[in-house]
């Protein structure tokens, strides 16, 4: 199978503060000169950090790695969880179509993927929100059919259950996880056949389902900040931080730019629009550097000063409709929503 | 039936306590540093005396394998990597160990790793299982807090550290040096054995990669004697395993049971029995896609192990058991299956490579009739082309399937393309 960066990629990655300590620690799982072996955790951080894997992020994780590009890239192209494109902005929906879940009726969930979100995988729903591909044995055969949202697994499905779930994590719920039939995990629907008597009483839910309630992070972007990070395996003697070298990394001061549950907000596309004030040139004192704004770049700075945007303060100040203006002019919707620009703006403006 | 105080996984469906205390509650992690005092040629012999054959397919004698690794170090480190990519069509049984009986794990990992000289052990989960993960480095945190692992581990004079990386989607990582290419941070593409991993393996050290399910039975083993688990079963085929039942039955579960329980007892006992009844079962694979299916009427009697199947024509693989029922169109089940092995073709082997997607396109075309009956037996024949021509058993693997059903269901093949019935490929 195909796969190739996609076309349209943003200009910079970088971890959040969280995930970068996370993925430091990830590091440390391997003997001194093997960190290579950290590569697929700290893709699939950043995958889960961004939603999809971004080129940008690839050489991110080369630069952490000391890796180059092109291994990083070979291994991302090698391994099919690394989404290559982009994903529903809510979720991506991957349903098993392998044998056991065919025979018990993994078409027709398929079918349903097609009539509510998108004719072919990999695309994305008219509203952004969604998309879905049928993916091989994800190894819960015995709760078939089921399919992965997220971080979890939706088991025992009927077509018109997982249309149910589509609908609510639309509306912004996120469904229980786990079987939808009533059973606790992989035992027998009718009752248990073995084990009654180490009964010791139930758990509300089987551990996968328990996390997932507890965390709640089942179609969230991660961003570190969810679990506690344990790092027993670490030796204090051996605690010398790693210095990554990100050149990628913004340099800006990083003032409240936490991309936090950038799912949860509208596009603006459904906003009306308005023009904010533009300038035809910078203001004699020169044009600020708007590449300090996290998530700009010297492309995306071009971009702005060709609309006519040269200073922070003209950023600092816009509202949705300016906002949806300056969107529907960028190539990466909703981005500056999401690394909420304003507030950078306003912050680097004051210096 | 296996009596429930002979089962090792006592919480295998996660209705009881899953943390270190419930675990100890139920037994587990008792007297652990005693074992590992008795000694690494104790515990070798013993693990040969309890008859464990390894439960991720092969069925490789388990303490053989472990007397294959250097009794005295070179310089290099020896490491144990645990397989836990579960990824073979219908097989869903470490999952729960992972999940809901982490720690049984957790401890075999570290006696494991003692017998085998290594002081580091790697355990690589499959990228799907996310919370499968957390949940059990959840366990291993909770044992490095108490101390059973890190330093002195478990107070047994051994330090040992236990590591839990991920892949991320691919099936090939269950083949042991794919697994190693991955964990070394490459694409999973099979190496060349010779030398084999216990020679030079992970980082090019002494390496043992074993199955979830082989060191979680471990403790329980050596707590119980190998004379134990040697006593459940038949001979050669000892002890309790892990089956897994998907498909057209009617209460389909994860269940641990004996080796060499009958299909109809397995099915009847845990199962709630076929659907619509044993004139409606029309073929069953037994051990996971890999292995050929059998036609219902001769699955009834049976003997669910090694040997038991290798006489059905199969194998017990993993012991993961689709059962089909007579609603099933056998021909597209297959090509399903040929589906799925050319989407996890590495592509490092040209037979494999090219002739996963050939046999899929020939299967494609045999589901719709669309074929003349001599091309069955050219399908036939580049099966046997494929098979034992390539350097891992993936194009074996691709290769079975098909084999079993021309091998079984010849009539119907020959039928669809008679009367070129139209089956329709939905899932495409």
């Amino acid at each position: 199978m195909l796969r190739r960066l996609y076309h349209d990629q943003p200009e910079t990655f970088a971890f959040t503060p969280d995930n970068q300590k996370w993925a430091e620690a990830q590091m440390k799982k391997f003997p001194e000169g093997r960190q290579a072996s950290a590569v697929i955790p700290l893709l699939w951080r950043a995958q889960e950090q961004h939603g999809w894997l971004t080129r940008p992020a690839i050489e991110y994780v080369g630069q952490m790695l000391d890796l180059a590009y092109i291994r990083v890239l070979e291994v991302a192209s090698f391994y099919f969880m690394f989404q290559l494109q982009p994903v529903g902005s809510i979720a991506h929906i991957q349903v098993c179509g392998t044998l056991s879940c065919m025979i018990c009726g993994a078409e027709d969930l398929i079918g349903v993927c097609k009539d509510k979100i998108a004719e072919k995988a990999h695309e994305v729903s008219a509203d952004g929100k969604f998309s879905w591909e049928e993916v091989e044995c994800l190894g819960s055969c015995a709760n078939a059919p089921m399919a992965q949202i997220g971080k979890d697994y939706y088991e025992d499905l009927t077509a018109a259950r997982l249309s149910e779930i589509i609908d609510e994590l639309a509306a912004g719920q996120v469904p229980v996880p786990g079987p939808q039939n009533g059973r606790f995990a992989a035992e027998p629907l009718k009752g248990l056949t073995t084990l009654r008597g180490f009964d010791s009483g139930k758990t509300k839910y089987n551990a996968s389902v328990q996390a997932a309630v507890e965390i709640g992070d089942t179609v969230k972007r991660i961003d570190g900040t969810e679990v506690p990070l344990l790092t027993p395996w670490v030796k204090d003697a051996a605690a010398k931080p790693t210095k990554p070298k990100p050149a990628a990394k913004p340099k800006a001061a990083k003032p409240a730019a936490k991309p936090k549950a950038a799912a949860a907000k509208p596009s603006a596309a459904d906003v009306s629009e308005e023009q904010p004030l533009t300038l035809d040139a910078a203001r004699e004192t020169g044009a600020d550097d708007l590449k300090k704004i996290s998530g700009v770049g010297p492309k995306l700075e071009g971009v702005l000063n060709d609309l006519g945007f040269w200073h922070f303060d003209q950023i600092a100040d816009w509202t949705d409709a300016q906002v949806a203006w300056v969107d529907s002019r960028l190539k990466f919707k909703g981005r500056i929503i999401r690394d909420n620009w304003m507030a950078q703006a306003k912050e680097l403006a004051k210096k | 039936m296996l009596k429930d105080e002979d089962r090792i996984f006592t919480n295998l469906y996660g209705m009881h306590d899953r943390t270190l205390a419930g675990a100890q509650a139920r037994g587990h992690w008792d007297g652990t540093a005693d074992i590992i005092k008795k000694g690494r040629d104790w515990i070798v012999n013993e693990m040969k005396a309890s008859g464990l054959r390894g439960r991720g397919g092969a069925g490789f004698p388990t303490g053989l394998k472990w007397s294959f690794m250097p009794k005295e170090s070179d310089g290099r480190p020896s490491y144990l990597v645990v397989n836990a990519d579960e990824s073979e069509p219908g097989t869903c049984k470490d999952r729960e160990i992972m999940r809901h009986d982490p720690h049984t794990l957790v401890e075999g990992c570290l006696i494991a790793s003692f017998a085998m000289n290594a002081n580091a052990c790697y355990i690589y989960i499959r990228g799907e299982y996310i919370r499968e993960k957390e949940a059990l480095q959840a366990a291993i945190d909770e044992a490095y807090a108490a101390g059973l692992v890190g330093k002195n581990a478990a107070k047994s004079g051994w330090d040992f550290d236990i590591y839990l990386t991920h892949g991320a989607g691919a099936y090939i990582c269950g083949e042991e040096t794919a697994l190693l290419e991955s964990l070394e941070g490459k694409k999973g593409m099979p190496r060349m054995k010779p030398p084999f991993p216990a020679g030079a393996g992970l980082y090019g050290c002494p390496t043992t990669v074993n199955n979830v399910e082989s060191i979680a039975v471990v403790p329980t083993i050596l707590r119980r004697g190998g004379g134990w688990f040697a006593g459940i079963g038949r001979a050669n085929n000892a002890g309790t395993k892990l089956f897994a039942i998907s498909g057209h039955v009617n209460n389909p579960c994860v269940v641990e049971e004996e080796m060499g329980i009958s299909f109809e007892e397995l099915i009847e006992k845990h199962c709630g029995g076929i659907k619509g009844g044993w004139d409606n079962l029309k073929a069953v694979i037994p051990g996971g896609s890999s292995v050929p299916n059998v036609r219902g009427e001769n699955m009834r009697d049976a003997i669910m192990d090694f040997d038991g199947l290798k006489e059905k024509g199969s194998s017990l693989g993993t012991a993961a058991v689709i059962v089909m029922d007579q609603s099933t169109d056998m021909i597209k089940a297959i090509w399903r299956l040929s589906k799925f092995y050319k989407h996890e073709s590495c592509g490092q082997c040209t037979p494999c490579r090219e002739g996963t997607g050939w046999m899929m396109r020939v299967m494609e075309r045999l589901v719709k009739g669309d074929a003349s009956v001599e091309e069955i037996d050219m399908l036939f024949d580049v099966t046997k082309q494929v098979e034992g021509h390539t350097i891992c058993a993936l194009g074996d693997a691709a290769a079975w399937p098909i084999q079993a059903l021309i091998r079984n269901f010849r009539d119907e093949i020959e039928d669809r393309i008679k009367h070129k019935r139209i089956a329709g490929i939905a899932a495409e």
